[in-house]
């Protein structure tokens, strides 16, 4: 049997689609991020409910499912929970972090839950967990997460 | 056609919606999606410790944002529970609801709750529906709702002057109810003496589709909770009973199949309705239904389609809007809630028409509420590729 194929090169169709997105932050997320941005001030949102504060600020409890009505103001200092190290560049990580670069899980004084940011001013191998790090606010901040620079060890 | 009688019958004994809104800007999707839950757990008089399924449904691609359900857990209340995903397009939110009909039937679980959500302003509609197309064949035609093909069919068989009018007639209707329901998205205040105004001005979208037929891209989320026979009996004071439910689609790309007469292309509605009807021994739907909440993207596919789920003679269906009988107060009235027309969270779109058809029976929709009893009510639902969902409502298991 002969192959009707033989001699074919497969095509291969090259398109694009072009879609813009946006996502809105909402009032919760918006305080907080305003708030970080003027005022240098990390805000959780409390369940009075479950006694739970969370960071990052969630407008309703995911155990009881009510609404958080209450602000807290957390330290700026916090006990690593978990971390890991990224030794290789990929897209994630911006321009301005070099390799190793230490991604922490973060759970500030006064907060019931763990934020992911990076670590820095440090060596991964003295990374431990259970160590303390204090938030390190960047000179300009626009409203974005990273207007925490990165978390250093507490001297 | 493959079809059994229920294991047990099943009951709406909870709804809630947002306010359908262009803009949501104060809350994210999963707080969006909180408002509606926590609304039908309070109609339902619940709360998440009752409910043993979340059934969470939107369109893919509209917000970007994988496993949505997953993200959503802070809103649907889904945490630590059985949950399924679906997304069948534009009918998605009748997807949710057969599927929570089917599971409750099934005896897999006493009690179901259903969410549809979408929030338009953050994605991009057709960079979404373009996807459903062959990408080889027929994506770059593919521009999803806006089809001005239902337009020139009804003003080629009734001729322009009749067919624009009752077009606009029937916007004009949907304007009217939209303007009595506090959660319809659009309702401008229009009257019947602008009509004439309305053909001259509002701008063509394709062929005589006119902007001002056109449905909205609203952001909302609506909540219905689905319960067996005994615990709806148990915990509702009025449960609006499912007594079946039909879904017919065409193939992803038209007439890979070949073109079959029988079935022609946007027939969809007229082959679910015949089948519906015919296998719950319905013979004249016009007169057994007391409400219709219909799928309706544009008030051209509106006026057609209404011939199609009827099984209407010539001009009849004309008839019925241009002498307003599917207006709150007539014959058959139709989308007292205003309809896709008035609102369209297109992820909820399609719940919205069973839960509104629900409320009818009810009896307590609001100020857009049918003045005379609602025994029997039909809700369809419409998206992608041709695809029909019609399920029927029941004030009582008597049938
Ligand atoms: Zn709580």
């Amino acid at each position: 049997m002969s192959d009707p194929f033989k001699g074919i090169e497969p095509m291969v169709y090259q398109s694009k689609i072009n879609v813009p997105y946006s996502w809105w932050a909402g009032d919760t997320a918006s305080k907080f991020y305003i708030t970080l941005r003027d005022e240098k001030i990390i805000l959780g949102t409390k369940c009075e409910t479950c006694n739970k504060v969370f960071l990052p600020p969630r407008k309703v409890c995911p155990s009881c499912f009510t609404e958080n009505r209450e602000w807290v103001t957390l330290a700026d200092e916090g006990t690593v929970l978990s971390f890991t190290v990224a030794r290789r560049r990929f897209a994630a990580i911006p321009n301005n972090k070099k390799v190793p670069v230490i991604w922490g899980l973060i759970k500030l004084d006064g907060a019931d839950t763990a934020m992911l940011h990076y670590l820095d001013e440090i060596k991964p191998e003295n990374v431990t967990i259970g160590m303390r790090v204090k938030a390190v606010f960047s000179e300009v901040r626009q409203g974005t997460i990273r207007d925490i620079s990165h978390f250093k060890p507490v001297q | 056609m493959a079809h059994q009688k229920k294991n047990r019958n099943v009951g709406i004994i909870g709804i809630g919606q947002t306010k359908h809104s262009s803009h949501r800007e104060d809350v994210n999707q999963p707080e969006l999606i909180h408002e509606a839950v926590s609304l039908a757990l309070k109609d339902a008089d619940l709360t998440m410790k009752e409910i043993n399924c979340v059934v969470h449904g939107n369109m893919e691609l509209f917000e970007m944002v994988h496993s949505p359900d997953l993200w959503h857990v802070l809103g649907t209340g889904a945490y630590g529970k059985d949950s399924i995903r679906i997304t069948t397009g534009g009918t998605v939110g009748a997807t949710l609801s057969c599927a929570s009909d089917n599971l409750v039937a099934s005896g897999m679980y006493d009690i179901v709750m259903a969410i549809g959500f979408e929030k338009l302003q953050e994605g991009h509609t057709t960079g979404g529906i373009t996807n459903m197309a062959d990408p080889l064949w027929f994506r770059k035609i593919q521009a999803g709702a806006l089809t001005g093909s239902s337009a020139y069919d009804v003003e080629r068989e009734f001729g322009l002057e009749r067919a624009n009018r009752a077009s606009l007639t029937y916007r004009i209707i949907m304007d009217k109810h939209a303007g009595l329901n506090p959660n319809a998205h659009r309702a401008f205040g229009l009257d019947f003496n602008q009509i004439d105004d309305l053909i001259r001005t509002s701008p063509k979208l394709v062929g005589e589709l006119k902007l001002i037929e056109m449905c909205s891209q609203s952001d909302g989320a609506c909540c219905v909770i689905f319960a067996c026979e005994k615990k709806a009996k148990e915990l509702a004071k009025t449960p609006v009973w499912i007594r079946d439910h039909i879904t017919a689609h065409k193939e992803e790309t038209f007439n890979i199949f070949g073109y079959n007469r029988a079935f022609p292309v946007m027939k969809t509605h007229k082959f679910a309705a015949k089948q519906l009807f015919e296998r719950n021994g319905i013979k004249d739907p016009l007169n057994y239904f007391d409400v219709f909440e219909m799928y309706d993207p544009a008030s051209w596919w509106a006026i057609d389609w209404i011939r199609d789920f009827f099984a209407l003679k010539g001009d009849e269906h004309l008839k019925l809007v241009e002498n307003k009988e599917i207006m709150i107060g007539g014959k058959m009235p139709i989308n007292p809630s205003g309809g896709v027309i008035g609102s369209n969270p297109i992820g909820a779109t399609a719940l919205i028409r069973v839960a509104e058809a629900a409320l009818q029976v009810r009896g307590n929709a609001g100020p857009h509420q049918i003045p005379t009893p609602v025994n029997h009510a039909l809700a369809s639902g419409f998206g992608g590729t041709m695809w029909t969902v019609m399920t029927m409502l029941e004030k009582d298991l008597n049938w």
